[in-house]
């Protein structure tokens, strides 16, 4: 059967025009790029966790669920952790329970573009919606990030090929691309520049004072002055200029003040001309967190609700920071793998301590785990809705069903173990 | 939930010509009734004042740029006061001064999933908003083209779409100017690539308006607000003498060509108020202090955020709007906060039927509505409003007529200012009457009060807050209900199928996917037109 307008939950983008074939234990997906196609076929031909584990052995999902609730309530300082590929409807819950445990509630939108949130805070941020880059802008900057094999349909999709209402194509628009490697995406560029490593901060500057009018007579962070000049030229001279931000600026050295200089200088540019900085995040519903934590606790992540009322303090209430101090003793994550990502003594420290996982396959996390709970794909199995990395909200469509019957969604197993909970 | 006996109370209806008369209150399952029997619970209000409870007509307090001024702020969240609380605190804080509608003024069709949901997580106030359309690029394509039908078929259509309630065009066609990097300072200026003027985009949406029959009229935010000499085109857009709401005044009353000879142009305006019944406006009063503005006239806030060197957030939003965010502190010894604080409160003495002009802040654009309470105090005290002209900056006493007004408003006109007159605008039911539901803020207040502090103090927190006959507030005590998010369904006359292919070719997400399922509002509530 043909299922079209389907949302993808993988990256940023969210694009939602994904069209699937479903037939007998099989699905031909259409139209997703790589990454998307991967998950979709993962639904069919993955390792998909069916059975509720507890001690590392099967058991029944009201008896893995008792056991997270008595797990959690008697914890005195839990963590929840979300992870960024489910409905936003799923994280309200996980938000909830973390407000009514008292404890700390993250996720991993602080690992990533935690640092452009800070710049955010300090420097405030110009920014569009995709469909405003791909009918207006004529210069795209790609900043420390390579959408090429990050978003593989940003280019196509968005930023660079498509027809816009007032660009034709490519052909009407000029890409740079800054990174320290020769990346695919700086294949596509019309000008590569190749920042040494850890310089990001000194180069936005020099292009600043280019444009500003300052002469500029040496190279700088590895980069030739002419190539300098020409950027800082196309970026005051295009009619609108796009610039995408990756991590390469966020978790490099600087990390959020190379992000406040990128909005600085984007905000310079709107003196002249428009420019907008849109930061290229990495999963469907990142954005949807940040929003959805800051409308509920005015805080974006990293929330303590220790006191009983939010309290916020990046470096100190994020997750690696209470994990590496010991401070936290039980942890829930859902759908994301801080097994695999957080650094080693932080790893460790994990296995020692109880640790609840919703996750839909096996990951280091759930080897990790005491109790695992099966888990949902948000967008192909339940509805809901992802905010696309710049903000926009997409509502989502069910398609199939999830191969078991103890819960329809993310937000139904985090609701029901809500209940348990309170029971206890 | 137990009916309800509210005994000895002055009852202040303003729709029904009721102004102090004591009687008792009946509610019944929600609604005020005739006689009472059975289970109930008698609250005595001898020497209260009971209204209906109060209509906020212009609150940004839900949606994206809201959600930006929250995010770009984390620091405003440590203090007692918070220019944009979040959306629990919202809804309870309102709940606590006695309001329990709010109207979202401002939200842009593609992101108005985000503000249904926080309308969602907004306790104890019913909602309806409004759909910023004034600098959509398909209703300016059929403008120009003088496609008049189809302009209304797709303002029906995104209504619809996106569960809204009514118009809003912010600065008409200056957005389309600012993507360009251009702004428009007069309705007769020209708007970029559609040659139409923002005079013919007023009156456009006007047409559509009434042909929609949608319940509130044209909310309009004027060209070239918040600048010295705006007032012409406040003047000039009121001359159109068309059937409009226009919002935050305040930020439209400023003469001269510079800050520095700027002076107010309120009595003017006001006059200009008088003269035709079809116009409504809110104040916009300022309140000095610490606030975070955000509007969707984002050359505005361009500017603004270039004035204060401070941070500035921008959303350009396809096809639709766009928005700014700009943290800003208005200072009593500054010249020109302190003309603009004395402009609001001219504006409301002067206008002199009550029914045409609403008390806002434009929350929180140039002040918190947790201010109210001091607004009020100061219109119905004469001496209040002098001590608070003593400590401001000479331009207040000089440059504007506040120091000569005499006028006192009465509590009657504040039950009009507050709930019955957008109430009225908004299309809305708000009445003692048997039969109306019983949305009531008792005060602990005597009529013949007049001292501002006290009366500050009374409507900082009403005694009881009670929403459909359940009370939500009890001397600031709250507790959570819910609200219904109110939406029309204006009917389509005509087949856009073509058209809607043609620009979603220009839109980042899919025809199919956009708008906002009934299944996102946890408490729809249609409103026929």
């Amino acid at each position: 059967m043909r299922h079209e307008n389907n949302t993808c939950p993988v990256c940023g983008l969210a694009c939602d025009d994904i069209v699937l074939d479903v037939g007998e234990g099989d699905v031909e997906v259409l139209n997703a790029c790589w990454m998307g196609r991967s998950k979709y076929m993962k639904y069919f031909k993955g390792e998909r966790l069916m059975k509720p584990v507890v001690g590392g052995v099967e058991t029944s999902w009201m008896n893995a669920i008792s056991e997270a609730a008595r797990v959690l309530s008697d914890a005195r300082k839990p963590l929840v952790y979300l992870g960024t590929e489910i409905s936003t409807e799923a994280m309200y819950e996980g938000i909830q329970l973390a407000e009514y445990l008292r404890g700390y509630l993250d996720s991993c939108t602080t690992i990533c573009h935690g640092p452009t949130v800070q710049a955010l805070q300090e420097k405030g941020m110009p920014s569009a919606t995709l469909g405003e880059v791909r009918n207006r802008a004529d210069y795209v900057v790609f900043w420390g990030c390579n959408p090429v094999e990050s978003h593989p349909r940003l280019l196509s999709k968005h930023a660079l090929y498509p027809e816009g209402k007032y660009r034709a194509g490519r052909g009407e628009r000029t890409v740079a691309v800054v990174d320290p490697r020769r990346t695919l995406t700086a294949d596509q560029a019309d000008l590569f520049v190749q920042v040494e490593p850890n310089s990001d901060y000194e180069l936005l500057t020099a292009i600043e004072m280019v444009i500003d009018g300052y002469p500029l007579k040496c190279d700088v962070a590895g980069v030739k002055v002419d190539d300098i000049k020409e950027m800082a030229r196309g970026m005051k001279e295009a009619k609108y200029c796009a610039v995408f931000v990756g991590l390469g600026l966020a978790s490099s050295r600087g990390k959020n003040r190379n992000m406040e200089k990128a909005m600085h200088l984007v905000r310079k540019l709107n003196k002249y001309t428009r420019a907008v900085l849109l930061a290229n995040r990495g999963h469907s519903n990142v954005a949807g967190f940040n929003e959805l934590c800051t409308w509920l606790t005015g805080y974006p992540y990293a929330v303590d609700y220790s006191r009983g009322f939010p309290r916020y303090n990046p470096g100190v209430t994020s997750a690696i920071d209470l994990l590496h101090r010991r401070e936290v003793d039980a942890m829930l994550v859902v759908a994301s793998d801080p097994g695999a990502h957080f650094p080693g003594d932080v790893v460790e420290y994990l296995a020692d301590i109880p640790l609840v996982t919703v996750e839909v396959s096996h990951t280091p996390t759930t080897y990790l785990s005491d109790i695992v709970l099966p888990g949902v794909y948000d967008s192909i199995e339940s509805g809901g809705t992802f905010y696309r990395m710049d903000g926009v909200p997409i509502s989502l469509r069910q398609t199939m069903k999830p191969p078991f019957d103890y819960s329809t969604s993310t937000k139904d197993t985090l609701r029901q173990l809500m209940g348990e909970v309170l029971r206890k | 939930m137990k009916n309800l006996l509210l005994k000895n109370g002055f009852l202040y209806d303003p729709l029904n010509n009721i102004l102090g008369e004591r009687e008792d209150l009946c509610i019944v399952d929600g609604l005020i009734s005739e006689g009472i029997s059975g289970e109930l619970r008698e609250i005595d209000c001898r020497g209260m004042v009971l209204m209906p409870s109060g209509v906020d007509i212009h609150t940004h307090f839900a949606g994206s740029a809201v959600n930006k001024a929250r995010m770009m702020r984390p620091e405003s969240f440590r203090g007692k006061k918070t220019p944009v609380p979040t959306t629990r605190e919202t809804g309870s804080k309102y709940s606590v001064m006695g309001y329990t509608h709010l109207n979202e003024p401002a939200v842009a069709p593609l992101n108005a999933l985000h503000m249904h949901h926080e309308f969602n997580h907004t306790p104890n106030v019913d909602k309806t908003s409004l759909l910023l359309v004034g600098n959509n690029h398909q209703i300016m394509e059929y403008i120009s083209e003088g496609e008049e039908e189809k302009t209304s078929a797709w303002l029906a259509y995104m209504i619809s779409k996106t569960k809204t309630y009514g118009l809003k065009a912010v600065n008409p066609g200056g957005y389309i100017a600012w993507e360009r990097g251009g702004e428009i300072e007069s309705i007769d200026d020209l708007i970029p690539e559609y040659g139409i003027t923002p005079k013919q985009v007023i009156e456009a949406l006007v047409r559509a308006r009434g042909e929609l029959k949608l319940p509130h009229p044209v909310h309009l935010h004027l060209n070239n607000i918040g600048k010295p000499g705006s007032w012409e085109a406040a003047r000039e857009t009121l001359s159109l003498n068309l059937e409009i709401h226009v919002t935050h005044l305040q930020f439209s009353c400023y003469g001269g060509e510079t800050w520095r000879d700027m002076d107010s142009r309120a009595a003017d305006l006001a006059k200009e108020i008088n003269r035709r019944d079809g116009v409504t406006v809110d104040m916009g009063q300022i309140v000095f202090g610490d606030t975070t503005t955000l509007t969707a006239d984002s050359g505005f806030e361009h500017y603004l955020g270039e004035l204060t060197h401070g941070r500035w957030c921008n959303m350009d939003i396809e096809n639709e709007a766009g928005g700014g965010v700009v943290p800003y502190n208005y200072r009593r010894k500054n010249h020109v906060n302190a003309i603009q604080w004395a402009c609001g409160l001219e504006l409301a003495l002067l206008v002199e039927n009550p029914w045409q002009i609403s008390l806002s802040t434009d929350h929180p654009n140039a002040g918190s509505f947790m201010d109210y309470p001091k607004i009020i105090a100061w219109l119905m005290d004469r001496k209040y409003r002098g001590q608070e002209l003593g400590r401001c900056h000479k331009s207040a006493r000089e440059k504007t007529t506040l120091e000569s007004l005499d006028r006192e408003l009465s509590l009657g006109e504040i039950a009009v200012l507050t709930r019955a007159g957008p109430a009225k605008r908004l299309g809305l039911n708000k009445s003692l009457a048997v039969g109306a539901r019983a949305d009531i803020a008792v005060y602990n207040l005597n009529p013949g009060e007049s001292r501002g502090e006290v009366i500050e103090k009374a409507f900082r927190q009403a005694e009881y807050t009670i929403k459909n006959g359940v009370i939500v507030s009890r001397r600031g005590e709250t507790r959570s209900v819910g609200g219904d998010t109110l939406y029309v369904k204006p009917a389509l006359n005509k087949d856009l199928r073509g058209d809607i292919r043609q620009r979603f070719r220009y839109y980042s997400i899919n025809e199919a996917n956009y708008g906002v399922g009934l299944e996102h509002i946890n408490r729809p509530r249609e409103v026929k037109t």
